[in-house]
């Protein structure tokens, strides 16, 4: 399968990538060689076959439903770019 | 005592526990040999001041007696792994400056067994690569060259920095994390022990995620014995992590009998190659004759979906990769790119991620966004997570039939030169041999057996039943000790 420029800008769009316009067409190109090997997948049948979640076969375990961790505002702000106020700053999202 | 840092783990237990040397004195050895080393770039964050302080806490618990096996022991901590206050930036540019506040799982069990921390290692950005030369550090370098030439070659990735640190004796072991090879193919291209462990058996949290259902972390080490007693303080149940498997920790050091007679060796002809190099196939067979010499039954087994593990593989790690990695978006933690006048949070978004990540992992978050977007997560996604769970019943079958372990190559090659011109696919062939255990969930151990005509190491890879890495380490110790294999590389760093 060949990746085009449109589809190139659409996935770096999508995964909030900058890719300038001068080189979507060289990232077409390496997703088309990359989807190409990824095509032998084809070959298999797979009828039948439930995807894989977890390679082993045990249950996810469950715990009590309290709260185990908390008020540690500092500690998680700490590494914050922009944090003001007890809060993380990012630019307007509302007009 | 001499040549401390050439100690392995065992021998630096020993010598510790009757006063022969100190933790003090090895790792002052070791710090030494690290401040000379800077042409490996196999260490990039230095914590001198946090190893000397933690070996002195050693010493005392020793001196007092009862102290664990582990106590003492200088390693190296592959940058993946979050150490609080020490930076751990996945060697990406994304997590510049970052210092978790939280210690991972893992070296914080290995800090409450008495381990020395000496710094963090280089590897490729977000364990992407077989090389480390995707490194936002730059390249770390295998101590090993060709005869006669010098030529700087790649330690192999991505666990790149803590094999050349191992190999370099600039620490007596080191930690790895293996996603589709990243601990084995290191290893074996610079002979040194490297063993990734049943998927579940240790704990993954906080430990930068690469692709969640893939990634293991283990030890890499000097030899087998010491992989053993490293993997039993790493392992054990988390309930920080989900899929940490709450089962009993052996002592893996006790299964080393070095007896393998009546085991059943399992050699899978879908591992023959074309073009497989005659050394590669050589070894091989070498490999395979010492475990028979060694009492063992050799059979041909074969694992028919093997050549399909690559393309599910490179289906799968970029779609897990490009979820986890979302959370790298200049908000909380890390590189923000600087914004022009009117840009907006989409803007942030898009700028920060194309500076902070390089171009591997661009690629490898798009592809995996493609891989899931509309109208394509069955064709992809779906169909190789329906190829993996028929990956994994080849295993079953073999298993079932009777075979406790798998001898297969580790690597398609020697190590290769750094800066070799390569696809992105070619790269990917790297991990041939390996993959295929990261997507079945088992343990493998890759061990140094030979040399090439031009004097560089390469190893075998053991593949063993899940849950029974005690079982795999003995048939690795076995072939550890028919090999012989003691060539060291020599200094010119």
């Amino acid at each position: 399968m060949s990746i085009d420029t449109e589809t190139a800008r659409r996935v770096a769009k999508l995964a909030r990538i900058k890719v300038e316009e001068d080189a979507l067409p060289a990232l077409a190109s390496e997703f088309s060689a990359i989807l190409g090997c990824i095509e032998k997948l084809n070959e298999v049948d797979v009828e039948g076959v439930e995807p894989m979640t977890s390679v082993s076969p045990q249950r996810l375990k469950r715990r009590e439903d309290v709260v185990t961790d908390g008020s540690q505002q500092e500690a998680v702000l700490k590494n914050a770019p922009d944090a003001r106020e007890g809060f993380f700053a990012v630019p307007k999202v509302v007009e | 005592m001499s040549d401390l840092t050439k100690l392995t783990i065992a021998q630096a237990r020993d010598a510790m526990r009757k006063g022969e040397t100190s933790s003090a004195e090895i790792t002052s050895a070791c710090l030494t040999a690290i401040a000379g080393a800077d042409a490996l770039g196999a260490f990039v964050h230095h914590t001198p001041e946090i190893a000397q302080s933690q070996a002195a806490a050693a010493d005392t618990r020793i001196k007092a007696g009862d102290a664990p096996d582990m106590c003492g022991i200088p390693l190296g901590i592959k940058d993946l792994f979050c150490t609080k206050g020490v930076p751990s930036q996945a060697a990406s540019r994304i997590l510049e400056g970052f210092k978790p506040e939280y210690e991972s799982t893992i070296t914080s069990q290995l800090f409450d067994a008495g381990v020395v921390m000496l710094g963090k290692l280089n590897m490729d950005e977000f364990a992407m690569g077989s090389s480390n030369e995707t490194s936002v550090y730059g390249n770390a370098v295998n101590p090993w060259r060709r005869g006669g030439d010098d030529t700087a070659l790649t330690p192999g990735g991505s666990s790149g920095g803590s094999a050349s640190a191992v190999a370099a004796d600039l620490c007596l072991a080191a930690t790895g994390t293996d996603t589709g090879g990243s601990i084995r193919q290191p290893a074996a291209f610079v002979g040194i022990t490297g063993l990734k462990p049943t998927y579940g058996r240790v704990s993954r949290w906080g430990i930068v995620a690469f692709a969640s259902s893939l990634d293991q972390a283990g030890p890499m080490t000097k030899d087998v014995r010491d992989a053993a007693i490293m993997l039993k303080a790493m392992a054990g149940h988390d309930p920080l992590d989900s899929t940490s498997a709450d089962l009993p920790v052996p002592d893996f050091e006790a299964a080393l009998t070095g007896d393998i007679r009546g085991k059943t060796i399992g050699i899978p002809k879908e591992y023959r190659m074309d073009g497989m190099p005659a050394e590669i196939e050589q070894l091989w067979a070498d490999g395979t004759t010492m475990l028979k010499d060694a009492g063992a039954k050799i059979v041909d087994i074969t694992l028919p979906h093997t050549q399909y593990a690559l393309p599910a593989y490179y289906v799968i790690a970029p779609a897990e990769a490009s979820s986890n990695l979302a959370r790298y978006d200049g908000v909380r933690f890390g590189h923000r790119a600087k914004l022009a006048q009117g840009d907006g949070i989409t803007e942030m978004y898009e700028k920060t991620r194309a500076e902070g990540f390089g171009p591997e992992v661009q690629r490898r978050v798009m592809v995996g966004t493609y891989v899931l977007s509309a109208g394509f997560y069955d064709a992809y996604y779906n169909r190789a997570r329906r190829v993996r769970a028929l990956i994994k019943q080849d295993f079953d079958k073999v298993f079932a039939d009777g075979v406790d372990a798998i001898l297969t190559p580790a690597t398609p090659s020697a190590a290769f030169g750094l800066g070799e011109d390569m696809s992105p696919i070619e790269m990917y062939l790297n991990d041939v041999f390996t993959v295929t255990v990261n997507l079945a969930g088992l343990p493998g151990i890759a061990v140094p057996t030979g040399q090439d005509k031009q004097g560089l190491p390469l190893g075998l890879q053991l593949i063993g039943r899940p849950w029974e890495e005690g079982d795999l380490l003995n048939v690795a110790y076995s072939l550890e000790q028919s090999a012989g294999f003691v060539a060291k590389p020599t200094k010119w760093w």
